[in-house]
Order: structure tokens, then sequence, then C-alpha cells
């Protein structure tokens, strides 16, 4: 499906770090869109073997933030056409996306997020329970008498996709046009001259280049250590599970911030579930018995006929954190250094949107209006993009 | 973990309080150090002081933990802690 390299140029117009959705979206788009070619994209394990394989593959634009909603919104438009574009299929099955709400204050910011986004024209609507009881007559409303749902955010547009192929489409697209991607070689080392990027070390060889894009998610810190830029980005493993294939019974995607708990069906049958980060810092993706164990009674609370249904496999990645839980991107103070990171639990369905800005970003040297309200020097000015009460627990 | 306090017990019994870091004056720093201070973090894996929690005695101490593979090298009660930290790089 790709080609494979004998050995790395001496010089590139841009290198990407990381070939996960994002950085394969950016090498697509800037080859399709802004006729940049000579392009490298570095990866030190396999293509899309971090974040992109590993996540619950949950899209919306449900969010709360104007700058947030406008730019999720965006990506959900991208996400389309996307199987045609890249002629594979992609699995992209929207299925409606409920957020329950369990006490007061929640439905009250459901509330405030149908409002933001209707304003930007994003279907979502607050709902009742009898709503939620009527879409989900498997529901326990009560959910085992100590949670019980008032009511929920509806988003009809919310959708899953297999991650895979994503990584695969934009991957395929970028090679045909003449990007190299290079797998098991990792960047051990960014030279920066009186303030701009001139190269880039790797495990096979050292690289000219006045362009890096860093998208290498959890890895984050580790590889802006290399430039000495400093973020408030910090990293915890986020768990992940999956149950032995069952009959279709699930069509929505069902969040809960209260149970930590989200869970979709694939189109094998699979339950997808996750919960909330782990609880501190660590840069393993080793499983926990404790995950499993409040995850599994989280989601037997809402649906106790489950109690048979086995979990087929558990696993984790690195995600990598903001305080306002929003993204990080653009220019920074490094010229010819650029951010597309602090994607943490929720990048996923923003790939296709973050390839284009990016792109754009990359090719033209100015931030992308749609990521103004991301970037890096947000922190300085106090000026937080708060996004926490549509991201947290709810990807 | 070992509470300096009581002992090893089951993580779960345990909170994570964040990074040991001094925070500059505010009423010296400039707006640039303050902002470092409160948003900015050392987020590459390394040998960290950190703050934790014994929920069960409400105990608070310092632990060394390595980030990359969840080792605890030591735990100190945050008395000996403040007397005895150093950064992690000065360590053997
Ligand atoms: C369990 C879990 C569930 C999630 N659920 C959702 C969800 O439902 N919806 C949603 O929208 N988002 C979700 N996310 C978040 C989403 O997965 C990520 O934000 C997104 O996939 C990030 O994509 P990426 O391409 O930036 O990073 P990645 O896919 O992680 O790619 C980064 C790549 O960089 C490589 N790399 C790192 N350092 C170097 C180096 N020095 N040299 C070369 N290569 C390097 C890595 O090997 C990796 O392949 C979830 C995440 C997890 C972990």
């Amino acid at each position: 499906m790709f080609t494979a390299h004998e050995s790395l140029r001496p010089s590139y117009d841009v290198v990407i770090i990381g070939a996960g959705g994002h950085g394969l979206a950016a090498a697509y788009y800037l080859a399709r869109d802004h006729g940049v070619r000579n392009i490298a994209v570095i990866e030190k394990g396999y293509l899309g073997g971090g974040n992109t394989g590993r996540n619950t593959t949950i899209i919306r634009s449900n969010y709360l933030t104007p700058e947030g909603v406008k730019f999720y919104d965006e990506s959900v438009r991208l996400w389309q056409d996307l199987s045609e574009d890249f002629d594979l299929n992609l699995f992209y099955s929207t299925r409606g996306h409920f957020t329950l709400a369990h006490t007061d204050a929640a439905m009250r910011t459901m509330r405030w997020r149908a409002e933001v986004n209707k304003h930007f024209g994003v279907k979502s609507e607050a709902v009742d329970a009898a709503f939620v009881k009527r879409a989900l007559p498997m529901i326990d409303m009560q959910c085992g008498g100590h949670a019980p749902i008032l009511g929920a955010l509806f988003h009809e547009p919310g959708a899953i996709a297999r991650h895979d192929a994503v990584a695969w489409g934009y991957g395929r697209g970028a090679d045909r046009r003449g990007v190299e991607i290079h797998q098991r070689t990792e960047v051990t080392g960014i030279r920066v001259q009186s303030g701009r990027v001139v190269g880039v070390d790797t495990t096979r060889g050292a690289i000219s280049t006045p362009r890096v894009l860093c998208a290498v998610a959890g890895f984050t810190p580790r590889v802006l250590d290399m430039v000495g830029l400093h973020t408030p980005i910090y990293v915890h493993p986020l768990q992940a599970m999956v149950s032995e294939p069952v009959k279709p019974w699930l069509d929505p995607v069902i969040v809960s911030g209260s149970l930590h708990v989200y869970v979709s069906q694939t189109a094998r049958g699979e339950l997808v579930m996750g919960a909330s980060l782990d609880p501190y810092e660590l840069h393993s993706t080793r499983s926990t018995l404790d995950f499993a164990e409040g995850l599994s009674a989280h989601m037997l609370d809402m649906f106790p006929f489950l109690s048979e249904v086995k979990v087929n496999r558990q696993w984790a990645g690195l995600a990598d954190m903001t305080p306002d839980f929003a993204p990080i991107m653009g220019v920074t103070p490094v010229e010819g250094f650029f951010l597309d990171a602090g994607w943490g639990t929720w990048g996923f369905k923003a790939t296709p949107v973050c390839g284009k800005t990016m792109s754009y970003t990359v090719a033209t040297g100015r931030n992308h209006p749609l990521i103004e309200g991301f970037s890096i020097d947000r922190f300085a000015r106090y000026q937080m993009t708060g996004e926490k009460g549509a991201a947290s627990v709810g990807h | 973990m070992v509470c300096p306090l009581n002992g090893p017990r089951p993580v779960l019994e345990f909170a994570y309080g964040g990074e040991v870091r001094t925070m500059p004056d505010p009423a010296s720093c400039s707006d640039a150090q303050w902002s470092d201070y409160v948003f900015n973090r050392s987020g590459s894996p390394a040998a960290k002081f950190e703050w934790w929690c014994h929920i069960a005695s409400g105990f608070w101490f310092v632990a060394l933990r390595d980030t990359l593979n969840d080792k605890v090298i030591a735990t100190y009660p945050a008395q000996a802690a403040r007397e005895r930290l150093e950064p992690p790089e000065s360590l053997p």
C-alpha cells in the first residue's frame, strides 16, 4: 500500500514528524492542495500505530466554544466524502450521539452547548428523559438507582469511523502524490540556527529542511525539548477496551460524563468502550485491572443485561493534555517549526480539518483563520479556549 | 506505594497532586514568569518529585517517581522533602 524507500534524501521542503492521522493528513493536503510534494513523513514506529490506531473513533462537533464548534463542524463536513476521495471505505457511520445528563448542572451545560451549537448551524438539542427512553429502550434510566438520567444533549451528526483506514487513506493518497513515508525512523534532534529550523536528525541520518511539522501526540513534550519550547502539555495514559461481538442492539453513540463512560457498537458487533484519563502522569501504554473493573461497573449501571458479555481486549494510548482542553496548533516562536498537538483524548474527529488547516499554515507560514483560538501564545495572554465542559470524558 | 506514615498501601488509596514546583514571587516576577509558572509543565518523562496524598488518612507527602515506567524511587514526609529536595537531574 505504501512505497518503502531505501534511504532518506539529504533535504526536503517539509519534514513531518509522526505518521498518525494528523501528520499524514497534513502531508496529503500539502501535496494535493498546495503543490508541496518534496515531503518526508518520519515515523518511529509504524503508520497509524499511535493514538490514531488506539482511539474509540467518536466523531462529533457539539463543542462549547465558538472556536471549537466552527472547527469541528468543518471537520465533520470534510469527513462526509472522504471515503470517495480516498477510494477506500472508512466505514463512516452516522449514528447520532447522546451525552447523558444525570444532574441539573449537567442539564444546564447541555442547554448551553445546544444553544452555542445551533447558533453555528450544528444540529444539537437538549432532550428530556422521555426522549432518551424512546431512543434507547434498553437503558436503565435509573442507572442502578444512583444516577438517574434526567435528559441528554442529542447530536444527530455524531458518527464513528474505521480509524486505521483513515491513516491508510491519507497515507496512500500522500504516497501516490510523491510524499515519502519513512516508518521505523525516529527523529532524535531538530537543528535550529538563529531561531529558525534548518534540519532534523534521525536514526537513519540527518536531513536538511526549512520546515518541520510536529504531529506526535503523546510524544510532544519530548520533541518540544529538542527545540526548547515550553508548553502546558502533560501526558496521562488513556485506556479503552472492546467486548466480544454481539448482535446489533446499540445504534447511537452514548456518553455519560457522570458515569465516565462512552460506548458505541461497531459494524462487527463489538462494543467499543472508554472512560476517563488515568489519574496521574505516565508515559507507558500498560493496561490496568482498575480501569476494566471500573468501566465495566459503570457499563452495567446503564446496561445490566451485558453482565455475561466478555471483554476481548484492552489497550492504552498516551494523551497529550492541555489545561483548557483545546489543542495547541500553528506557528511557534521557532521559525519554520509548526505544531499540531494538545489533542489529548479528542483529536481523531479533527484529523481532516487539522490536515487542511496545518497544510495551509505550513505552506503560507501564517495560521489558518480556523486555528487562531488554538495558538501556542494564548497562555501567556491568559486567554484560554475553555473546552472542558464539552471535551472531558466525552471524546 | 510506600506511604511515609502508613507503610506500603495499594496505589488505589492514593491521589496524585502534581509535580512539586517552586512559585516565583508574584510581587516581583514578570508576567511571563508568572504565566510560565501557572501554565507550563515539564511534560517529558523523568524522575520527578510529586505530591501524593494517602486518601484514607489525608496524609500528604512527596514521592520521587519515574514517569516513564511508574517506578516509585523514594517517598518523603513533606517536611523532610522540603529540606532535602534537589532537582531530579542531580540524583545518581
Ligand atoms: C484510548 C483513546 C481513545 C480516544 N478516543 C477518541 C475519540 O473517541 N474521538 C476522538 O476524536 N479522539 C479520540 N482520542 C484521541 C485521538 O486518538 C488523538 O487525538 C489522535 O488520534 C491524534 O492523532 P495524531 O496523528 O496527532 O497522533 P498519533 O496517531 O499518536 O501519531 C503520532 C505518531 O508520532 C510518532 N512519533 C512520536 N515521536 C516520534 C519521533 N521522535 N520520531 C518519529 N515519530 C514519532 C508516533 O510513533 C505516532 O505514530 C482517543 C485517544 C485514545 C488514546
